[in-house]
């Protein structure tokens, strides 16, 4: 059984606008028979956190192409995959903002169904 | 377990490049990342000494990680430029102010000097009244169109020899592709050129020392070294086909890196076989921008919002600029198609 993960969580780029326009969230994942990976973590988040339009965050099972996760500030994709989750990280997810539109009213979007 | 970079061998890597898939740590990183800018500025030739570029700042990632290269590359191979920031307020209440604080602060960081021309002073039209007219759903177009000349005659006003813009591979590849997808063909074989030759009067020569830098290692490199960028950047002139075009080369580039480079590469070796008809480049006759028709698109425009006619731009209506340019007045029934704004 492993033990409640702290974790803190970082939104920039504009992905904070996804989540109340809050860019800093300490949370504590719960106790579960495997280790949390990033998988789960995304799961997690967008049924706890995620406030608004879940398929600019997710694609599949991992995050959108042009969202940048970076793992106690380095790029996760250094890591191979199924890396489990411990206290010591802190991470932060990041769009790279080119495919998110956030037009003049501020909503972001997609830019794939924006009509401007 | 930390990766440690491939380069110097003792510092723990921070990121993976798309490029080369070397996995480097933050020095390695902005060493590479900053000879390959000026690498590509070399062998391009993009700027001679003594000259004034200017460098398109909307404050946001792109175009501050250009203007922080710039700085350092001019100091590190003393390339002899005389560099300034150069930046347009579109008069978007609320949206503008933020991003041209962040040009603000850059002026002081960089210690460069900053120009600031707006919408209001070459248009005589703020956005804020253009959205008023128009509706959200067509300002794009107005944004678009008189953001690329407000470059151009801010930059004249300046006396600015050159204008360098933060467009970088993943924006290129896009266009390549854009181009590909609508059949224009001479769109496609000047959309890959890393600069424009000046293009006759009222244009600026061009060019984006960027071209070659991929998305994800701008973002890096400003998240890295700190640099103040505002991050809900205005893209110019974004639309619904565009962006399946960005989403769609994205999932290209989550399967294969290379894939940003790839379309870059397959639209600088297309060749066009000869015959194939080419419009005809000429000047606007109002105000001397290129155009292919008779008056520039942003002329166009702006007589429409001028009549109160605001459609005048958005569709086809080239067989009207004889009219307008001759100030002659338009049936009812063109009006009519004119004024109508589905929101
Ligand atoms: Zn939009
Ligand atoms: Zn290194
Ligand atoms: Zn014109």
């Amino acid at each position: 059984m492993a033990a409640p993960i702290a974790l803190h969580l970082e939104f920039g780029g504009g992905a904070e606008l996804l989540f109340d326009g809050v860019k800093d969230h300490h949370v504590t994942l719960p106790s579960q028979s495997e280790p949390w990976d990033m998988k789960q973590l995304l799961v997690w988040i967008q049924r706890n956190m995620l406030k608004e339009r879940p398929e600019l965050f997710v694609q599949g099972d991992t995050v959108r192409p042009g969202i940048l996760v970076l793992i106690n500030d380095a790029d996760w994709e250094l890591m191979v995959s199924g890396v489990s989750w411990s206290t010591s990280f802190r991470t932060k997810i990041m769009w790279s903002s080119s495919l998110l539109c956030m037009g003049v009213n501020r909503r972001p979007h997609k830019k794939t169904e924006c009509g401007h | 377990m930390p990766v440690f970079c491939s380069s110097c061998e003792n510092k723990r890597a921070v990121l993976k490049r798309p490029k080369t898939a070397h996995s480097l740590c933050k020095e390695c990183f902005f060493w590479a990342f900053e000879e390959e800018v000026h690498h590509t500025i070399i062998t391009a030739r993009l700027f001679n000494r003594g000259e004034t570029v200017g460098i398109g700042a909307s404050g946001g990632k792109d175009s501050t990680v250009l203007a922080h290269v710039m700085k350092v590359l001019n100091e590190r191979f003393d390339y002899g430029l005389k560099l300034l920031l150069l930046s347009v307020d579109e008069g978007i209440t609320g949206y503008r102010d933020d991003s041209l604080e962040t040009v603000k602060r850059n002026q002081q960081q960089y210690d460069l000097p900053l120009k600031i021309v707006s919408y209001e002073e070459l248009y005589g039209w703020t956005m804020d009244a253009i959205v008023k007219q128009v509706g959200l759903k067509n300002n794009c177009t107005f944004c678009g169109v008189f953001r690329r000349q407000a470059l151009d005659r801010g930059a004249m006003m300046l006396k600015v020899d050159k204008i360098c813009t933060g467009h970088n591979a993943d924006d290129i590849a896009e266009t390549v592709l854009m181009n590909v997808l609508r059949g224009d063909i001479a769109r496609l074989r000047r959309c890959t050129a890393i600069s424009t030759a000046s293009e006759g009067e009222g244009v600026i020569p061009r060019c984006k020392p960027l071209k070659y830098a991929y998305e994800k290692e701008i973002v890096l490199y400003a998240y890295f070294k700190k640099l103040d960028y505002f991050s809900t950047e205005c893209i110019y002139s974004p639309n619904a086909y565009r962006g399946h075009a960005r989403a769609f080369l994205k999932d290209l580039e989550a399967v294969r890196p290379s894939s940003i480079m790839d379309v870059i590469h397959s639209g600088e070796n297309l060749s066009v076989r000869e015959g194939v008809r080419m419009p005809v480049q000429g000047t606007c006759s109002r105000c001397g921008y290129i155009s292919s028709q008779a008056l520039c698109k942003a002329c166009v425009l702006l007589e429409g919002l001028n009549r109160g006619l605001p459609r005048l731009g958005i569709g086809k209506h080239h067989r009207l600029h004889g009219k307008i340019l001759a100030q002659q007045p338009l049936t009812e029934r063109e009006e009519r198609k004119l004024r109508a704004v589905d929101f």
